[in-house]
């Protein structure tokens, strides 16, 4: 059919997408260590219909062409790794990494996992658990009986025992790093697994070779800004309605000329 | 048959490919950096016996649209918008040097820094690698500056100054992947009189009340070009009948 509804179903399409990138976004408003998507849309291949330059005569050329554009397409969505703001919650196992890395966490079928969302808990064997329940890399386990724990802003786990002056360093919170974050792949349950493109984890002590420091007692919040995702959300609309407009317009044209030959 | 059906017909088909051009710019209304394409009519007199009537339209790209797109703000150290005119040099997929408006970058896991379409960003001696870095900044006249991994925020070092250019607009086509290149084949020579603005990236300046309105017009001027069409076969029933009488 006519490259017109083609070219405008195209426009639909990617709106589409970037309105569920942006309810996704919407629904993670309240989703500690979440990060926001964005969808990066690309214009498509251009059809040469007529060559610009082509030689009209022995010593002229065609100053302009046709060259009719095909629409557009989403390439990526990327993340977007701006710092969460800290929300103080009190509880002693919620960490917020202030600045660069991720926690690393031991996903059920044996592999890595990393994330951002630090709201621990621990499990029946006392060890630091996420909320579904993985076990974080490199393993802490809160001895039975801990009446106090303290993670430092540099990892160091410390528990105070009951019956002891002094507490007992328990184990060492480590964070890794990628060259590009953006390219991690999303799993769900806040959980992003290495790719080829993000590539390989670098782990390191909190607040040394840049990565970031920890805050105790604290959560990050999602870096979703409401009134961005709003005025994107109109934005799509309106771009969506537009291109569904030029797609009843150009079928008008061609009912037109059915009807009317 | 009567010539009156073919101009129609001409003028018809064209304006069903400036609607097709349309399209395409309110489908690129929210890609980043993106120009709006513009479109023309030419005439193209068919001279022979007879009256001269037999002039074809023939409907083609003049350009594109200059007027610089809105800015958003979006806080991100690796978008970047150029201020005013000019553009951002990137490899193209043919290995050509390729300009275009879109400044939303990216580092690769080889450290080297991509547009979103995945070009590579070129600076004045080729394409620009970012090593480990904890943080990085584009100034306004495009050189990248990072603190090297594992360094205090005093160590800055400098790795690379985007190319940026402003050719004659006359000189730049729009080629099939979208980017822009200089027709005579020539790369453009950096202009150090552009500026970038980071944390902010150019939106589509497609004139989308524009758009729907020309969208109109197409629209009714392909009506009246079927109209005419129409008029031609009724013509010639009418003569065919008149025919038949006689």
């Amino acid at each position: 059919m006519n490259p017109a509804l083609w070219a405008a179903k195209t426009g639909l399409d990617a709106q589409q997408t970037r309105m569920t990138v942006t309810a996704n976004n919407l629904a993670n408003v309240n989703t500690s260590g979440f990060k926001k998507g964005r969808a990066i849309f690309e214009d498509t291949l251009y059809q040469n219909v007529r060559q610009v330059g082509g030689a009209t005569s022995q010593d002229t050329q065609a100053p302009i062409g046709l060259s009719l554009g095909t629409g557009v397409r989403v390439v990526a969505t990327e993340r977007t790794y701006t710092q969460g703001s800290l929300l103080q919650t009190g509880n002693g196992l919620d960490l917020a990494v202030q600045g660069r890395g991720f926690f690393q966490i031991l996903l059920p079928d044996g592999t890595l996992g990393y994330t951002r969302d630090g709201s621990f808990q621990t499990n029946a064997q006392g060890q630091l658990v996420t909320s579904s329940g993985y076990v974080v890399q490199p393993g802490i386990s809160i001895p039975d009986g801990a009446q106090t724990v303290t993670i430092g802003s540099d990892g160091v786990v410390s528990a105070q025992l009951a019956g002891q002056s002094a507490p007992t360093q328990v184990g060492t919170l480590q964070l890794v790093d990628f060259v590009n974050p953006a390219g991690l792949q999303p799993r769900g349950e806040n959980i992003l697994t290495e790719s080829a493109s993000s590539g390989p984890a670098q782990s390191g002590t909190p607040g040394l070779n840049g990565l970031g420091t920890l805050a105790q007692g604290s959560l990050e919040s999602s870096n979703v800004n409401v009134v961005e995702e709003l005025v994107n959300m109109i934005e799509t609309q309106r771009a969506y309605e537009m291109n569904s407009k030029a797609i009843a317009t150009t079928d008008q044209m061609l009912q037109y000329i059915s009807n009317n030959l | 048959m009567d010539k009156l059906l073919y101009v129609a017909m001409s003028g018809a088909k064209e304006t069903l490919r400036a609607q097709a051009a349309n399209n395409h710019n309110l489908a690129n209304a929210s890609t980043t950096g993106f120009r709006a394409d513009l479109s023309a009519f030419q005439s193209r007199a068919v001279t022979g016996s007879g009256y001269a009537s037999r002039v074809y339209a023939t409907n083609a790209t003049t350009g594109w649209d200059s007027t610089g797109g809105a800015l958003i703000a979006t806080g991100k150290d690796l978008d970047i918008s150029v201020q005013g005119d000019g553009f951002i040099a990137v490899q193209g997929n043919d290995g050509h040097e390729g300009y275009t408006r879109a400044g939303d970058l990216r580092v690769d896991p080889n450290g080297l820094l991509l547009t979103g379409t995945g070009h590579q960003v070129l600076g004045d001696g080729g394409p620009i690698s970012v090593p480990p870095h904890s943080s990085i900044s584009i100034a306004a006249d495009g050189t990248v500056s990072i603190v090297p991994l594992g360094q205090s925020a005093a160590t800055t070092a400098n790795v690379g100054r985007i190319k940026l250019v402003n050719p004659p607009q006359d000189l730049l086509v729009r080629s099939e992947n979208g980017l822009l290149h200089q027709s005579d084949g020539a790369d453009a020579p950096a202009d150090a009189a552009v500026r970038i603005a980071s944390g902010s990236l150019e939106s589509s300046n497609v004139n989308v009340a524009d758009a729907m309105v020309q969208m109109i017009e197409l629209a009714r001027h392909f009506e009246l070009q079927v109209k005419a069409m129409r008029t031609a076969e009724e013509n010639g029933a009418a003569s065919a009948q008149l025919l038949r009488m006689g």
